[in-house]
């Protein structure tokens, strides 16, 4: 039924000519189905990826579990790891979705039902309102739900229950009630080949939402630490992981119990000429975007900083930044208008005024549904980046 | 003054009137009117006949609540849970025996034979362009295997006129109808010649012409709207249903039973066409749901519902046959459960042997193909012969590698396309700039933004 590599019809598809347009980034020679999340070459060499457990110490967030071992792994990994933590800490922790029990179809809850059972770790049937709605009613009464949305592109059948419900629990109810026990997982941003359901970034549609948190981590440390902060948090917290990021993301993690703060942004560069703004997989294009600032303008000195937590976010970070910079540029592959890059740019052209000395620039998705085939024209690349910097330096 | 006002306020007060002044008040007037009513919705009386006759009390016994009209009293109690499953329709039997004569559709063998040639087709070109992903050459893929015979014993039974609504492994539903070989590979190729422009993922086809909404992956979306394009035909007086295809495990979306619902109360002509094929990725259906099936559902609904045998091409036919002239000519919904089998993976994204093992897979193919069931009946009829099929495959396998070559020559679609239809008429502002600034960079940047495999 299915082609071998040795099979005539696979010699057949190889005789016809080739693309120059293929889709190498996960096509695999082993014949294993390739990783659905794509592949994103600058994760694998960035600076921010942290090689040995001296510099993740170094971290003065982490300082504190300074005794701990480090271990290698991926973001997955790291996701898993958390949820394990949260299972063997917290006897009322339960973590379900759909296909969450072979262990995700990006691999995150993998091995967590077969060591804390089928009761703690659970399919749910396929309806997004419905597992929503079943992880607020287990907070309601006291429980850790912590919930799976396959795909970000997905979670909009639940926003009633996010917007109306999970968000407005506590306050509705006089603090009589609330759901923050409920941590809402999901894999969001682009990955090369996902078109209109597979890429969407809707962490502003949540941003506008009273009531709940939004935290969305760039690296296996990072997802590992705000996870566990986000689950064990009083308020119901929407984790959104970029996908690309699952595999292609690797560092020394911690191993065992540790939590990174939430609604606290990361100077992961600092500078004086400018003040650069992301979050998620966007900060390794900044990177790059920088790398390349560096070589054309000897001596340009750009702050990067990664966001983390788009709600509540960390106002006191980029104002203290910028009125240090006098320049700002935030980028975020979601669509421009109405992204939460406005959000940023009215707050801090209230704030800092009279220290701006250009107009915040936003280099983001265009205003149009995440095309396939345009994909590369559509996100806010590294050479969009530059640009956007740029314009805020000769302004 | 008050204490008379309180007196006959307070619930006391009311009860301690004579049960005979009760008779005058018109809450009891409201209920005999409400009693017509529920007669007429049960007898089907009309309005005049109920209010000219003498209103008896509940008749027969039946319940005064509107909720549910046709429901009697009763002093046992009990709760209801696991009645007999529904029975599953079939016309052939594994070897391709027609089982009950009367049940052979009357079919002309040319459309038998375009039955299963676009089974032998869909088969064909599912194994070329998976493999074609393997390699890299597409970025994604889903097979139908094993669910052919749903998709082209339901195809025959419709017309052109009919509506269509897919999931998005209805390849051969949408093969029957007439997309060609080379659409389907422009699509999948993302190509120039792609009715969507290449802005979605592979298998996400559509065609105005073939009457087939395009496909959108979030699951359940098409099934309300297919009851309201199913009402819409109604009141334009067109002789046409809709259909709309679900896996059973999008059947667990809201929007399934919200779709069921209104099309029930608005009697509007669709077919609601589950594919049970056992799984949802790795989803069984045991995590699914519980009772019986997807089937069950359709009674709850107030609807004509029949559940066949998803792997017995004329089992198929024959229903969605009987349940378009339902929908059509007694305006009515209608839910089909075809129960069948996922042999291959979901999609190229996944390995089902995480979940399920090989040998699952195996022995069921062993035990059951519908397209094996379909050739041996069409052979026992004299209509195909193992020269035949042999010959067939070999054709087809070639024309669909040539079409698929060609595909992959075709240009990606044009720059051009990548900001339009988001809005029909005018481009806002917005977009007008952002347009600019795109074309602006691709021209300042060639070596970042190679279009060499765009069209110009
Ligand atoms: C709203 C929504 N949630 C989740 C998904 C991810 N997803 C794609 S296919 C699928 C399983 C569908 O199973 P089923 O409906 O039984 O159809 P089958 O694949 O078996 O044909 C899931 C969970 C989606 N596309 N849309
Ligand atoms: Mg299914």
């Amino acid at each position: 039924m299915f082609a071998r590599k040795s099979s005539p019809l696979f010699r057949a598809l190889r005789l016809a000519r080739p693309s120059t347009l293929r889709y190498r980034s996960y096509a695999s020679a082993s014949g294993t189905p390739p990783p659905a999340e794509g592949f994103m070459p600058s994760v694998a060499t960035s600076a921010f990826m942290n090689n040995t457990a001296d510099q993740v110490f170094r971290n003065p967030e982490l300082k504190a579990f300074a005794s701990s071992s480090t271990k290698k792994m991926n973001l997955f990994q790291a996701v898993n790891e958390a949820m394990d933590v949260a299972l063997a800490t917290d006897d009322k922790a339960v973590v379900f979705g759909e296909d969450v029990g072979f262990g995700g179809v990006f691999r995150c809850t993998m091995g967590l039902q077969e060591k804390y059972g089928a009761s703690r770790v659970f399919n749910t049937p396929l309806t997004e309102q419905g597992l929503v709605g079943f992880g607020i009613g287990m907070a309601a009464v006291g429980h850790t739900a912590i919930a799976e949305i396959q795909f970000a592109d997905y979670v909009f059948p639940a926003f009633d229950q996010i917007v109306n419900e999970a968000a407005k629990y506590r306050y509705r109810s006089g603090n009589q009630f609330d759901c923050g026990g409920l941590t809402i997982r999901m894999p969001c941003m682009a990955v090369g080949h996902g078109g209109h359901y597979h890429s969407q970034s809707p962490e502003a549609y949540f941003a506008h939402t009273p009531g709940i948190k939004v935290v969305v981590p760039r690296s296996p440390i990072q997802a590992k630490g705000l996870l566990l902060a986000a689950i064990r948090d009083p308020n119901p917290v929407i984790v959104m992981e970029p996908k690309i990021l699952y595999r292609a993301a690797v560092e020394q993690v911690p191993e065992g119990d540790y939590t990174l703060p939430l609604g606290k942004a990361e100077v992961l560069k600092q500078g004086k000429d400018v003040t650069v703004v992301g979050w998620g997989s966007q900060l390794y294009v900044l990177e790059t975007a920088i790398a390349m600032l560096e070589k054309e303008i000897p001596g340009i000195s750009v702050e990067l900083i990664d966001l983390r937590s788009v709600l509540p976010w960390d106002v006191e970070t980029i104002e203290k930044s910028v009125n240090k910079t006098g320049r700002l540029v935030i980028a975020h592959e979601a669509p421009v208008t109405s992204g939460f890059g406005a959000e940023i740019a009215a707050t801090i052209q209230e704030r800092c005024f009279l220290r701006l000395e250009a107009p915040v620039q936003r280099v983001a998705g265009w205003d149009i549904p995440f095309p396939l085939i345009f994909e590369k024209f559509y996100v806010p690349s590294a050479i969009r980046c530059v640009k956007g910097i740029k314009k805020a330096l000769n302004y | 003054m008050f204490a008379a006002a309180i007196r006959s306020a307070s619930p006391l007060a009311r009860l301690a009137r004579p049960a005979a002044g009760l008779v005058r008040t018109p809450t009891l007037a409201a209920a005999s009117s409400l009693q017509r009513m529920l007669q007429r919705q049960v007898s089907g009386t009309s309005a005049a006949q109920a209010v000219s006759a003498v209103t008896p009390p509940t008749p027969e016994g039946r319940v005064l609540f509107p909720g549910a009209t046709g429901s009697h009293y009763t002093e046992k109690m009990s709760f209801n849970r696991d009645p007999k499953a529904m029975s599953t329709y079939r016309v052939l039997d594994l070897e391709g025996n027609v089982i009950d004569p009367a049940q052979e559709p009357d079919l002309p063998k040319e459309v038998l034979l375009k039955m299963y040639k676009s089974m032998l087709t869909l088969n064909a070109m599912d194994l070329i362009l998976y493999e074609a992903q393997r390699q890299g050459r597409i970025s994604f893929y889903m097979t139908s295997y094993g669910e052919e015979a749903t998709h082209m014993g339901s195809a025959a039974a419709l017309k052109n006129d009919d509506v269509v609504y897919g999931q998005y492994r209805e390849a051969g539903v949408l093969m029957y109808r007439g997309f060609t070989i080379e659409q389907f590979m422009n699509q999948c190729y993302s190509n120039a010649m792609d009715f969507g422009k290449g802005r979605q993922m592979p298998v996400h086809y559509g065609s105005r012409e073939l009457n087939f909404q395009t496909i959108s992956s979030p699951l359940g979306t098409q099934l309300p709207q297919a009851a309201g394009s199913a009402y819409a035909l109604k009141l334009s007086g067109k002789d046409a249903c809709v259909i709309c295809y679900f896996g059973e495990g999008a059947a667990s979306e809201g929007d399934f039973h919200a779709a069921l619902n209104i099309a029930s109360t608005t009697e509007s002509p669709c077919l609601f066409f589950c594919r049970n094929n056992g799984y949802a990725i790795s989803t069984p259906v045991k995590d699914q749901y519980r009772g019986d099936g997807i089937a069950s559902r359709g009674q709850g609904y107030g609807m004509d519902t029949i559940r066949v045998d998803g792997n017995d091409a004329l089992a198929v036919y024959n229903a969605v046959k009987e349940a378009r002239r339902r929908a059509i000519s007694e305006s009515r919904p209608v839910l089909i459960e075809a129960l069948t089998y996922r042999v291959g993976h979901h999609s190229t994204s996944d390995d089902s042997s995480a979940y399920r093992p090989k040998t699952e897979v195996s022995d069921w193919i062993k035990q059951d193909s519908p397209i094996a069931r379909f050739r041996k009946y069409l052979e026992k009829k004299g209509h195909w012969t193992a020269d035949e099929e042999a010959a067939f495959k070999k054709s087809v396998r070639s024309q669909i590698l040539k079409e698929f070559a060609a595909a992959e020559k075709i240009p990606k679609p044009s720059l051009d396309h990548m900001f339009t239809d988001v809005l029909a008429g005018e481009q806002p502002w917005n977009l007008k700039e952002q347009e600019a600034e795109m074309r602006a960079l691709v021209k300042e940047f060639p070596q970042h933004y190679d279009t060499k495999d765009y069209q110009k």
